[in-house]
């Protein structure tokens, strides 16, 4: 960024055009992609627009869009998350066997949610207090959790034999599976979290200068504490809805799935050198990947030649994202 | 460009950026064999100049001509192979790397594809020759004082064949001698024909060192003067500021109340000795000491910054337990620091949330939700009180000049119910104007009653406002003066020289 000194202030009629313009932008730049990508679907290709569709399209992103909700506050104090999708394997077969173990569905969602929190508690606590690199410490925990994953289950798939289970993941309510209501609850609770708590102010703030974030009176490791346990927390809740949705636990599902996450988040606009986040760009992002991903699928495309498509977007979308900051500046 | 210019000319130069007219229609002319100081408030458009002539910025209107022909950059490293090079405040160096790899990164000499290290080291070495320096080159950087940095990056630009160099507050962290060394090698510079332009706030250096003189206000071009002679310190700061100002410091004495802030035995990081000292509600305590005395580690120990090895501090005759910043405020002890854009500002943020961020806590809706009507009411009175010059106050703050973003800072502190204010350097790059108003804000609040604690090198501005002052040495207290024995030879021997040799 450029540092300018601004010593003169135009006319304000002028000025405030000139925000107003960009202010709309900023806010929802992507979510008009999404809206253009949207029709475009609509038009061209064949089945989207149907009910049927639309329902696993839901189901796609709610996972996604759950998760990426926690990912953007680590992105935005200037850190990440890489054991996500270790934590959501590890969660997801602690679940069913807890289950299994004792036969009551409390018990073992409780067990499962609990051992998000203790993964995401190990972060914190490494991050913040020891002040290791979190790319690092994640990657570890990241190894630690799908190992633990495979010991706890053997290396099979758990069957989950408690069948009322299944409803976390398989109801419906107004036509709209569980999990798409539970993740518009994750992005609303996160808007929520970000724009009116001084946890989120003060998550944007460290990303922004940790330094003098913690000079002005930021409790930077409580903060960073809060950050990565509710990141684990809410891992283990994806993790908990999918085995729910399979009816087991499944210690090497979502292999890599930290990566679509980070990508969503980036894709949407979410800085990733901190600092610079809203729900509303997380939104954007899971929109647009999944769309891609739901079109790539009806259309047929090869899994091989997707991987190239959704690498080629994301490079797209940082790179348009620089130069939109090389022009506001 | 070939052979040696023998003058730049900005013509017509504007420079808008959306919202801001940072530079209108400036238009002058710098003769080699001359070193021309750039003056102006913080904000009178200097920087941006200085950046339109490294190419960091392309001029809105205007064009920039070196012996009549107009110059065409399409990148920053442009600027260097066009022969001008700007050395900046901030240094653009490598620490880890060598001097030598540091004067000549991006044209190490190589040898069969590998670096020739025998000759860069040798090359380096005759860079700095060059410069009257006569340090080891294959040494890391990082081992060498800032004014060691400030040769090698000199060297950098001679090395590069820069005619034209531009030095950017280059004093502003270098001491006495190293400053007077600078100034040798800035005047050979000049006696060897290049275009020298040169940018400070320090009215003394202006008037030592340079030949010409052009002086800014609010973006435009107020006057060029060819001779230093023709004008006179007082006539400077007129025209700089548009008004006479005759004392900025415009001491105001006041009575003194009960302990403020009481350190005993305080040892910590960067501290020789342990150090206590007491001061009063109302009073204004000076510190001084050259750069690296110690001053900055005392007050982010007192400030929790730095975790105290040991000691007590008291704020209005009660011990607080301090461990962090956080526990510092809740004391009633705010710190600005001398950093500014490392330590005290979140850049992203809007001014109204860089205000906010510390006094929020004690403001929220139902314990946990922010009070935004409050968050508003408290930017806008602070804005107001404070004169801070901004476009709004959901403007981010890196777009503020200086002396604004000091007084954000300010207001960040003064929304808290402070009792105790560290203010380490307030006044380092920000211009006499606002310089002025943050010497009065000083007394404003020593008035309150609030404990004041301004460190300083510049020595006339301690004497200016303080009501006593201790002088630091090598992480250890040297001595203290009362004003009525306030006497510049004395400050600066016991900072210099230390406890002993001053009373002998």
């Amino acid at each position: 960024m450029l540092v300018t000194n601004p010593s003169k202030v135009l006319a304000p009629s002028q000025s405030k055009h000139a925000i107003s313009f960009s202010g709309i932008w900023e806010r929802f730049g992507m979510l008009i992609v999404f809206a253009v990508l949207f029709l475009l679907c609509c038009l061209f290709v064949p089945y989207f627009a149907t009910f049927i569709n639309m329902k696993g399209l839901g189901l796609a992103i709610s996972m996604s869009g759950m998760v990426a909700c926690a990912m953007l506050f680590c992105l935005a104090c200037g850190d990440l998350d890489l054991s996500v999708a270790s934590v959501i394997a590890c969660s997801g077969v602690v679940t069913a066997v807890a289950i299994n173990a004792t036969s009551s569905v409390v018990l073992g969602i409780g067990a499962g949610l609990l051992s998000g929190v203790a993964f995401g508690l190990m972060n914190g606590f490494v991050i913040a207090k020891l002040q290791i690199n979190a790319l690092i410490t994640t990657l570890a925990t990241m190894q630690i959790a799908r190992g633990l994953g495979y010991i706890i289950s053997d290396g099979k798939a758990v069957g989950i034999t408690e069948e009322s289970f299944f409803a976390l993941g398989n109801s419906s309510l107004l036509g709209i599976p569980t999990p798409v209501w539970l993740t518009i609850a994750t992005f609303a609770v996160f808007s929520f979290l970000l724009n009116r708590t001084v946890y989120g102010r003060n998550t944007l703030a460290i990303g922004g200068n940790e330094e003098a974030a913690r000079l002005a009176g930021v409790n930077v490791v409580r903060t960073k504490l809060i950050i990565f346990t509710v990141s684990g927390f809410i891992s283990a809740l994806a993790g908990v809805i999918l085995a729910a949705r399979m009816t087991s636990g499944q210690p090497m599902t979502s292999v890599g799935f930290e990566l679509v996450v980070i990508s969503a988040c980036v894709l949407g606009g979410v800085s990733l050198k901190g600092g610079i986040g809203k729900v509303s760009y997380v939104v954007a992002g899971v929109l647009i990947l999944g769309t891609v991903e739901n079109a790539m699928n009806l259309l047929n495309m090869s899994p091989f030649a997707q991987y190239v498509v959704r690498g080629a977007i994301l490079l797209a979308a940082v790179i348009f994202d620089r130069y939109k900051q090389k022009v506001r500046a | 460009m070939a052979g040696f210019p023998s003058y730049l000319e900005f013509r017509n130069i504007s420079k808008h950026f959306p919202g801001v007219k940072a530079l209108s229609n400036i238009s002058f002319r710098v003769n080699k064999g001359s070193i021309h100081a750039l003056m102006g408030e913080n904000g009178a458009g200097k920087s941006t100049l200085l950046k339109t002539l490294s190419g960091l910025h392309k001029p809105t209107e205007g064009e920039l001509c070196i012996d009549g022909e107009p110059l065409a950059f399409h990148s920053a490293t442009d600027s260097l192979e066009q022969g001008i090079a700007i050395i900046y405040q901030e240094l653009n160096l490598v620490p880890e790397l060598s001097v030598a790899e540091n004067i000549f990164l991006g044209q190490l000499p190589t040898k069969n594809g590998r670096v020739d290290i025998d000759t860069l080291n040798r090359n380096a070495r005759q860079q700095l020759q060059r410069l009257g320096e006569d340090f080891d080159p294959s040494r890391p950087l990082k081992e060498f004082s800032i004014g060691q940095w400030q040769m090698v990056e000199i060297a950098k630009a001679l090395s590069r064949n820069a005619q034209i160099i531009a030095f950017d507050e280059p004093t502003s962290s270098l001491s006495q001698r190293e400053i007077q060394n600078l100034f040798k090698v800035i005047r050979e510079l000049r006696d060897d024909g290049k275009i020298i332009l040169y940018v400070s706030h320090r009215m003394e250096e202006i008037f030592d060192l340079c030949d010409a003189i052009t002086i800014f206000k609010d973006g435009c071009h107020v006057q060029t003067f060819d001779e230093m002679s023709s004008l006179s310190h007082s006539r400077l700061v007129e025209l700089m500021v548009g008004r006479e100002i005759n004392d900025i410091y415009n001491y105001r004495s006041r009575s003194l109340g009960e302990s403020g802030l009481r350190v005993e035995q305080l040892e910590g990081k960067g501290l020789s000795q342990p150090i206590s000292f007491d001061i009063r509600q109302g009073e204004v305590l000076g510190l001084f000491g050259l750069v690296g005395a110690g001053r900055t580690e005392l007050t982010r120990l007192i400030f929790g910054a730095e975790r105290a090895k040991n000691g007590t501090i008291s704020v209005s005759g009660k011990p607080v337990n301090i461990s962090s910043p956080c526990d510092a405020i809740n004391a009633g002890i705010t710190l600005c620091p001398e950093d500014r854009k490392a330590d005290g500002i979140v850049p992203i943020l809007s001014v109204e949330e860089n205000i906010n961020i510390s006094a929020r806590p004690r403001h929220l809706n139902l314990r946990s939700l922010i009070n935004f009507g409050w968050e508003k009411t408290n930017a806008q009175a602070q804005q107001q009180s404070l004169n801070i010059k901004t476009a709004s106050l959901q403007q981010a703050i890196n777009q503020l000049s200086g002396g604004n973003q000091q007084k954000v800072i300010l207001g960040r502190w003064l929304s808290t119910d402070m009792q105790v204010i560290l203010l380490d350097e307030p006044t380092r790059g920000i211009d006499v104007g606002a310089k002025s108003e943050i010497y009065e804000l000083i007394f404003d609040l020593a008035e309150r009653g609030v404990t004041v604690l301004v460190v300083s090198s510049d020595l006339p501005e301690v004497l200016g406002i303080a009501d006593r002052i201790m002088v630091m040495k090598d992480g250890a207290v040297t001595g203290e003066l009362k004003r009525t024995e306030f006497n510049e030879q004395t400050a600066l021997s016991l900072a210099m020289l230390g406890n002993d040799q001053a009373a002998a």
